[in-house]
């Protein structure tokens, strides 16, 4: 069956290519589809979860202590406890859906409002750093692709030394240099208004990257290399096309497809990633505190972020999946026989 | 024209490199290299309790966050405990916890991908669906998640990251196996009457092993900064227990005061090891792109 998927794809080009907005638009709805899917599975993990872990939910609740059977009784009820086990889900489902979170356990607040005072600094510090490792992972992937030599080389052996640096690692360097020994950057803190708070997560935010931007470098300047040695380019070349239509129409197109695919992949990791380097910063975001409410076993919290990191995960792989079919017609034809 | 010749020029090189991969079939000086020094990684860790000038966890107060010097070779901790005796040691969190991520998500990614190949049909799509469900799990997030509900340690973060990891395998197994399965040797078992899964084990896997092994090299790198991350932030290896990930968080303090040597030691030892693991995995990745 799924032999035959390239031959049709190939010989179905031509006549797909005047209905292509309908393929397209029914394979934008089946991946929403699939994005909903997903979400719910994974919200369905992040809730289960609680209950496959030794012991029961209440006892998180409680801190272990003894509680009067009246004070039980009443933390059952607030938690809904006595329910079975989908009501609760789905309770909790259309509670989140509708940006409500539950309460936390520690701080007896709406997780909401813990959430959205920290929110900003994620995303800063990973918008942030997907900035630099688009710019400078593609622009040294690139350059190091089109120009081998000395200086291409040794960007390739540093990069790949620089994608063995986990962002805690590279994290305690710059402390090290930059905040401690130059006094350039704070050590600590997130810092207060617009400027301050983006001078607060420039060590953040480079210290996350250093790692996703020698990988997308490397990524780069391969599909680059593969591209420039393949059939199709050498014959455009043999052609006399001027270099430069043949590297934009020819190399740097095809070479944009798995780049793209996994400089997105990459990006999206960096919201994992970001947890530990928030920690290390104190940056007062959310992934700080996903690491607090673990050690204080704050569970509503722990849902609520890790929901939250998934669907954002998820949301991040789906656009940058029909990004990735737009650029390439090809993707859509070859799915939509299989 | 002299665009035309550049272009040629530099396009038949990387041709000309793989030509000679392909025969001699190596992984070349730099992978020697990285295997060399996972030797001594290795080597550190069996030896650990012989080559450890001290004990890993004793604490002495009266000589804390001392520089390098003789009764130390690399100065001690904030707590007075040996340095040198402590890396020694990391070696062993650094090494095996990795180790069983790959071993687990490796076999069973392997298992899932070939089934789901040679079944086909909706089998194949129920274990695509799955795989992206699972994917859809950063690791590290799914390890924070595993040591919240079973208590920080190593081994949640393990258990978890080895599911988490099992997509990152099978995705790649799996499309290997489906251009395998399409090759004419596969038609011509299958004409003379052999079953699928001998035809499976015995000749899919062992064309794909290579590929197996490389991308399992690698993932081996990723769990390590990933486990490494995750004692540094105090959820996986707990203390005294000496490791290179706990040490770069404990060192912090040392950071400050401008003597990082206990961060600056452990987070070293940490890069060198993934870049020896990732070197060594490109090499093997190579290798075998060169031989199909």
């Amino acid at each position: 069956m799924t032999t035959t998927t390239v031959e049709i794809s190939t010989a179905a080009r031509p006549r797909t290519r005047g209905r292509a907005g309908g393929a397209l638009l029914r394979f934008v709805a089946g991946r929403i589809a699939g994005l909903l899917a997903t979400l719910i599975i994974a919200s369905a993990v992040v809730f289960g979860a609680l209950y496959v872990a030794p012991g029961s939910a209440l006892t998180y609740l409680t801190h272990g202590r003894t509680m009067t059977p009246e004070a039980v009784a009443g933390l059952k009820a607030q938690y809904h406890l006595d329910e079975p086990l989908w009501q609760q889900y789905l309770r909790w489902l259309g509670g989140v859906v509708h940006g409500d979170f539950g309460t936390s356990i520690i701080y007896h607040q709406s997780v909401g409002s813990l959430l959205s005072s920290r929110i900003m600094a994620t995303v800063l510090v990973i918008v942030m750093a997907a900035a630099v490792v688009l710019m400078l992972g593609l622009l040294v992937g690139v350059y190091a692709g089109l120009r081998p030599g000395w200086l291409s080389r040794s960007a390739m052996a540093l990069a790949t030394a620089a994608m063995a640096v986990p962002a805690f690692v590279g994290a305690v360097v710059l402390i090290a240099v930059f905040a401690v020994d130059l006094g350039w950057f704070p050590v600590y803190g997130s810092g207060s208004g617009g400027l301050d708070r983006i001078h607060h997560t420039v060590l953040p935010a480079v210290a996350l990257a250093i790692a996703s931007v020698a990988f997308v470098a490397r990524l780069t300047q391969a599909a680059i290399r593969a591209e420039l040695g393949a059939d199709h380019v050498q014959t455009a070349i043999s052609r006399g096309l001027p270099r430069g239509v043949v590297v934009r129409r020819h190399v740097l197109r095809n070479a944009a497809m798995p780049v793209l695919t996994v400089a997105g992949l990459t990006i999206a990791g960096l919201l994992a990633g970001s947890v530990v380097v928030e920690q290390v910063f104190q940056l007062g975001g959310l992934g700080q505190f996903l690491v607090g409410s673990v050690q204080q076993k704050d569970f509503p919290v722990v849902q609520a972020i890790c929901l939250l990191y998934v669907a954002a995960f998820i949301v991040l792989n789906t656009v940058i999946d029909v990004v990735y079919t737009l650029l390439d017609p090809r993707v859509s034809l070859g799915r939509k026989d299989s | 024209m002299s665009t035309t010749i550049t272009g040629a020029a530099t396009a038949v090189r990387p041709t000309a490199r793989t030509r000679r991969t392909r025969r001699t079939g190596s992984i070349g000086p730099s992978g020697w290299v990285s295997i060399a020094i996972l030797g001594v990684v290795v080597a550190c860790a069996l030896l650990a309790p012989l080559l450890a000038p001290h004990s890993p966890t004793d604490v002495d107060l009266m000589s804390a966050s001392q520089g390098p010097g003789a009764a130390h070779l690399l100065g001690t901790d904030a707590s007075g405990r040996d340095l040198l005796s402590r890396l020694l040691y990391g070696s062993r969190t650094a090494l095996v916890g990795p180790f069983l991520v790959v071993l687990v998500s490796s076999v069973l990614g392997t298992l899932l991908a070939l089934a789901a190949v040679w079944f086909g049909g909706w089998f194949d799509q129920l274990v695509v669906r799955a795989i992206d469900a699972v994917f859809a799990f950063p690791g590290l997030l799914l390890a924070i998640l595993a040591t919240a509900l079973f208590g920080s340690g190593l081994e949640a973060a393990v258990v978890a990251l080895a599911i988490a990891y099992v997509p990152y395998i099978a995705r790649i197994v799996r499309s290997a196996a489906l251009r395998e399965r399409t090759l004419p040797y596969i038609a011509a078992l299958r004409v003379q009457g052999m079953r699928g899964i001998r035809i499976t084990l015995r000749h899919i896997l062992p064309n794909v092993s290579g590929l197996i092994v490389a991308n399992a090299t690698l993932a081996f790198g990723f769990a390590l900064m990933d486990l490494a991350g995750l004692s540094f932030i105090g959820l996986g290896v707990q203390p005294p227990t000496a490791d290179w990930g706990a040490m770069v968080g404990t060192g912090m303090s040392g950071v400050l005061q401008r003597h990082p040597e206990e961060a600056l030691f452990a987070g070293v030892l940490i890069i060198l090891t993934v870049a020896a693991v990732n070197v060594l995995g490109d090499r093997l990745n190579e290798r075998w792109e060169a031989r199909s």
